[in-house]
């Protein structure tokens, strides 16, 4: 205590007129928050456990529950800031890495709230989804540069694998380990019933969900686990993971008490053994070593499967995304620094890397300046929150979006930002059976279906809106966008003009 | 057109007649009654007398039953089957032709004749309706009831009258209560509960001559009363069959479709016997589970279709003063004991099996051993270990489990 | 006919449905009033230990012994629900000696009490089911 004594950062209020001390709280804190006291027939709390995490608020019959965030108050002025405070304290006691979990919560600039989006007004007729035909579907792949024609002039089909979904939305890449069977149960089967792509991650993929293939990214990462041969032929498409926008330039850690029974399966690694990605690949070091990744896994797959590179958004990643361009991949995926992880150094989460927007802004214009946009297509990720955030992506220039903090969110997460403690109350990221029975795919599936659903009826809306019935046609229609509050430099960048004008 | 008959109007006649209903058979029903009372539940009358339930409420089924199930009831005793003619001689001189006729002419009070009983002005048997009213009018805060026999009929009536007489005597000549249902060290569990609520109980003494208001006991000891309840058993109703030659034991020998050993004659309820499931002894099990089930079993067979009642098994769930004892089976084999004050539990185990126990306050949901001695499980198939100190489906494999809350059943 | 299928993967052992229930058959419209500071009597139970827990209520079986050995006349099956009838039962246990379930328990007044599938009470459905927060309880035709 005393000098190592930091106050919790919530408390717990409890209404005792409503309590009626069912304990369903106390069952369902993993972090044993609550706890009865049988002389006095009360809930009582310990708040220094508290993640708030909401579960037990969710769960309350009563609604005798909330969590608040604590009003106990440090001398904190502008540059010291009450989390900075805290965290100097911790490191202190600790003399350790601070972890954090989930998205860059820093108070960093969000684009797509700083774009507008254009609508139709008499000149050009705007479209009623619900009376006209509206196309969702997208294609992602390299396309053909010509058009070849055999000796009696019938055309050649010469065009390389693709993946076809029917909105242009993805869920991305989270490992079988990072989340739970049941999470990755729920992100297969909406990604079946929707028509779409759910991504594997660096954990290999359990041998339940190769019913899904079709459905299904199978990812390979610096430390190769879960891949072979089935393993590459399973899924609709291959990507190859360089970096993640949480922490660009750091490799990944599951600690080897998660390394049990199908997860140590599914990666190939023994039980109780640390599975560590390493930062690089280390056989990556140029462009042409990428190049022959990528057609490894070409010729392990008989050119059958789009090959996807995964970067994180850096300062050049526009250079970066020309030499992927080259190397023969035919989708890259960019990860701007909002994106989420299941664990990461918080100052590298909070500070390394570049916001998705300026970052797809770039590649997009310089890949079109380089005469090469048609040989990839471009997946966005890194906090894309919503349909008008899809939309702006792809009038940016994307192909699609890759979305995995919306799809945990309605699988339950409350964002609550401890995936590393393995207590995941939800369900959600964790190993231990008891909590991973809290997500029941039934329900998940349904949930992330609902959503994608709701999307895709406002994406079309806003598509109406602008008198565009094609996704097609909006990617790349950058004329549709406008900055509000923007400088010139970074509508330069982003390559769309100030509102008004 | 069939012509069914029933002799009897308890549950084993109502079960018969839903029995007939349920195969669709629209046949005429005609039920004989001995007692002027529309089917009732009887075991209820100790509760009356508790003023637990009223003649209202203890009606087995709803007024309209018998019209709804198209029965004529006649009010009269069946005196004779007449087998050549098919047809049942009533006391009334009426003749009642049959095609099919079921026997569930239940049970009667079973009275020794003691020296001087002609002497005792207020002398009852507690085993039907009308006994209870008659008892029910002379109970007062000033009299003093000698019930003879501690078993179940003896100590409901006890418990039934307490707080309404002064005192409460039940002897038996057993050496312990409720011996047909409980062995030494239960039996002691429960006297010493009924005890503590000031009833006075004699074990291994009854009545052997009265004198007025005053019973000598086998000890030599005196018991005055102003009552006399005698409750000494029960001797099923078996002459109608015995008279025409039909197979009877201790009661009507029955098969497993309650078909008797003469031909359209089926038999079901207290006057019957059958086999024990638990240790395949054939016996008279008069309870009423099981006289609705063979009076069903009965009625469907009569009727032309196949029903079978091949698991009996005795089981009595008894209660005195807010502790309960459950039953049932037999209580051979090796034996499983817990036991905390006032209470006792004692599981019976002989080749993999449960075949009975015995539960004193240790009640809940001893259905699941039931069932077990019902279905002749396997032990080995479930954790009997942990069933027999906790009766829930965690003991038993989850397959089976799945089936049971996540199937139809 | 719709009936309650518990599915113990799903079962988190909150206990929500035993106090779900209890509220059901209150009668009372706010929990809290219903059911703070006293002990409840609910027609599911749940079992289990660390590794399993599953929801026992009436199966509603299809040939019902409890029907058959109610002393009292007091149960009945209509309407694919088996209905007891508080009036009647005299609370002898004898559907508790035979319900192979578990499923039947004393209430607070010294009678029995069951699931009737929440249509005695103003709920109109299982209130179990539409509180379980992990579709561990369903009620639907299969």
């Amino acid at each position: 205590m005393s000098v190592e004594f930091l106050y919790p950062e919530f408390e717990v209020i409890r209404n005792s007129d409503r309590c009626i001390a069912c304990r369903v709280c106390e069952r369902q804190c993993a972090n044993e928050v609550h706890s009865f006291d049988p002389a006095r027939g009360i809930m009582k709390s310990d708040e220094s456990k508290c993640v708030n995490c909401q579960r037990c608020v969710s769960l309350c019959p009563t609604r005798a529950l909330k969590i608040v965030k604590t009003d106990c108050t440090l001398r904190e002025n502008c540059n010291w800031q009450n989390d900075t405070i805290r965290e100097v304290y911790k490191q202190s006691n600790s003399g350790g890495v601070l972890l954090s979990s989930m998205g860059n919560p820093k108070p960093m600039p969000v684009y797509w709230d700083k774009m507008l989006i254009n609508a139709s007004q008499v000149t050009n007729p705007p479209i009623d989804p619900l009376r006209e035909p509206m196309e969702t579907k997208v294609f992602l792949g390299k396309k053909p540069g010509k058009i070849e024609k055999d000796k009696d002039g019938n055309i050649i089909n010469n065009m390389p694998p693709q993946i076809e979904l029917t909105m242009p939305v993805m869920f991305s890449a989270m490992s079988y380990g990072s989340i739970s069977y049941n999470a990755h149960a729920s992100l297969a089967r909406a990604a079946e019933e929707l028509g779409i792509i759910y991504n594997t991650g660096e954990g290999g993929l359990h041998e339940d969900f190769y019913k899904f293939g079709k459905n299904t990214i199978v990812q390979v990462a610096s430390g190769r686990f879960g891949v072979h041969e089935d393993y590459l032929n399973a899924g609709a498409a291959i990507e190859i993971k360089m970096g993640q926008g949480a922490k660009p330039g750091i490799g990944g850690h599951l600690p080897g008490e998660k390394i049990v029974g199908d997860i140590s399966r599914t990666r190939m690694i023994p039980e109780g053994s640390d599975a560590i990605s390493p930062a690089p690949h280390h056989d990556i070091y140029s462009i042409e070593d990428l190049r022959q990744l990528v057609y490894s896994l070409k010729e392990a797959t008989e050119y059958k499967k789009p090959v996807i590179v995964k970067v994180a958004a850096v300062h050049n990643i526009a250079a970066i995304a020309s030499g992927i361009a080259r190397s023969g991949a035919d989708i890259i995926a960019i990860d701007g620094f909002r994106g989420g992880t299941g664990a990461a150094p918080t100052h590298i989460r909070d500070n390394v890397g570049i916001p998705i927007e300026l970052a797809l802004a770039a590649v997009d214009s310089r890949l079109r300046d380089e005469g090469i946009r048609n040989n990839v297509s471009l997946i966005a990720g890194g906090s894309v929150r919503s349909a008008s955030d899809v939309v702006k992506a792809i009038a940016l220039g994307a192909d699609a979006c890759y979305i995995a903090t919306a799809a945990l969110l309605a699988l339950g997460c409350h964002l609550c930002r401890t995936c590393q403690s393995g207590r995941c109350n939800w369900g959600i990221a964790t190993q231990k059976p008891e909590l991973v029975k809290r997500l029941n795919p039934d329900i998940g599936s349904q949930r992330l279906v609902n959503l994608m659903n709701a999307w895709r009826h406002e994406i079309k809306e806003i598509m109406g809106g602008m008198g565009i019935n094609s996704i097609e046609a909006l990617k790349g229609n950058r004329l549709m966008l406008r900055g509000i509050g923007l400088n010139s430099k970074e509508l330069e960048i982003l390559g769309i003009s100030h509102a008004g004008e | 057109m069939d012509k069914f008959v029933i002799i009897g109007n308890g549950v084993a006649a109502a079960g018969c007649i839903e029995g007939i209903r349920s195969t669709g058979n629209k046949g005429k029903i005609t039920v004989i009654s001995a007692e002027k009372h529309g089917v009732y539940c009887r075991p209820l009358i100790s509760y009356y007398l508790e003023d637990k339930t009223d003649t209202e409420r203890m009606k087995y089924r709803d007024d309209g039953f018998y019209e709804e199930n198209n029965c004529d009831v006649i009010y009269a005793e069946a005196v004779k089957i007449d087998k050549k003619n098919s047809s049942v001689i009533l006391d009334n001189g009426e003749t009642v032709p049959y095609s099919k006729l079921c026997v569930a002419a239940g049970s009667s009070p079973f009275i020794p004749s003691f020296d001087g009983i002609e002497t005792v002005e207020k002398k009852f048997s507690f085993m039907t309706l009308d006994d209870a009213l008659t008892l029910k009018k002379e109970l007062s805060s000033d009299k003093d009831v000698l019930i003879i026999g501690a078993g179940l009929i003896g100590l409901k009536c006890a418990e039934g009258i307490y707080g309404k007489v002064r005192s409460i005597t039940v002897c038996d000549l057993a050496d312990r209560i409720l011996s047909s249902i409980l062995d030494e060290d239960c039996a002691k569990i429960m006297q010493s509960h009924l005890e503590s609520r000031g009833i006075k109980i004699m074990t291994g003494d009854s009545a052997v001559r009265f004198e007025g208001k005053k019973a000598v006991m086998k000890s030599g000891k005196t018991v005055e009363f102003d009552i006399l309840v005698i409750a000494v058993g029960v001797r099923p109703n078996t002459s109608l069959i015995k008279d025409i030659g039909g197979n009877v034991n201790r009661g009507i020998a029955v098969g497993s479709n309650c078909e008797t050993s003469v031909e359209n004659i089926y038999a079901a309820g207290d006057c019957t016997e059958c086999t024990d499931i638990s240790d395949g002894k054939s016996k008279v099990i008069a309870i009423m589970p099981n006289a609705y089930i063979q009076g069903f079993t009965a009625g469907v067979n009569m009727a032309g279709g196949n029903a079978e009642f091949d698991n009996a098994v005795p089981m009595n769930s008894i209660g005195f003063f807010g502790l309960h004892a459950m039953t049932a089976g037999s209580y051979g084999g090796s034996m499983y004991e817990e036991k905390s004050e006032g209470r006792i539990k004692r599981l019976f185990t002989e080749n993999d099996r449960l075949t009975g126990f015995m539960l004193i306050g240790y009640t809940e949901r001893a259905g699941i051993y039931t069932s077990l001695i019902r279905e002749k499980t396997p032990l080995s198939s479930l954790d009997f270990d942990a069933l027999r100190n906790v009766a829930d489906f965690t003991s038993f494999p989850a397959e089976s489990r799945r089936h049971s809350f996540g199937g139809e059943v | 006919m719709r009936r309650v299928y518990v599915n113990e993967e799903w079962c988190l052992g909150c206990h929500l449905c035993e106090y779900n229930c209890a509220f059901a058959n209150s009668g009372l419209k706010d929990m809290a009033d219903a059911l703070r500071g006293k002990p409840i009597f609910p027609r599911i139970h749940i079992e289990g230990n660390e590794k399993v827990s599953y929801a026992v209520s009436c199966r509603h079986c299809t040939d019902p012994i409890c029907v058959k050995s109610c002393i009292a006349g007091a149960i009945s099956k209509s309407d694919g629900v088996v209905k007891i009838d508080k009036n009647k039962c005299v609370g002898c246990m004898t559907c508790v000696l035979v319900c192979p379930y578990g499923a039947l328990a004393l209430n607070e007044d010294g009678v029995m009490q069951k699931c009737e599938l929440c249509t005695q009470n103003s709920d109109g459905e299982p209130a179990c089911v539409r509180g379980c927060p992990n579709k561990a309880i369903v009620f639907e035709e299969r």
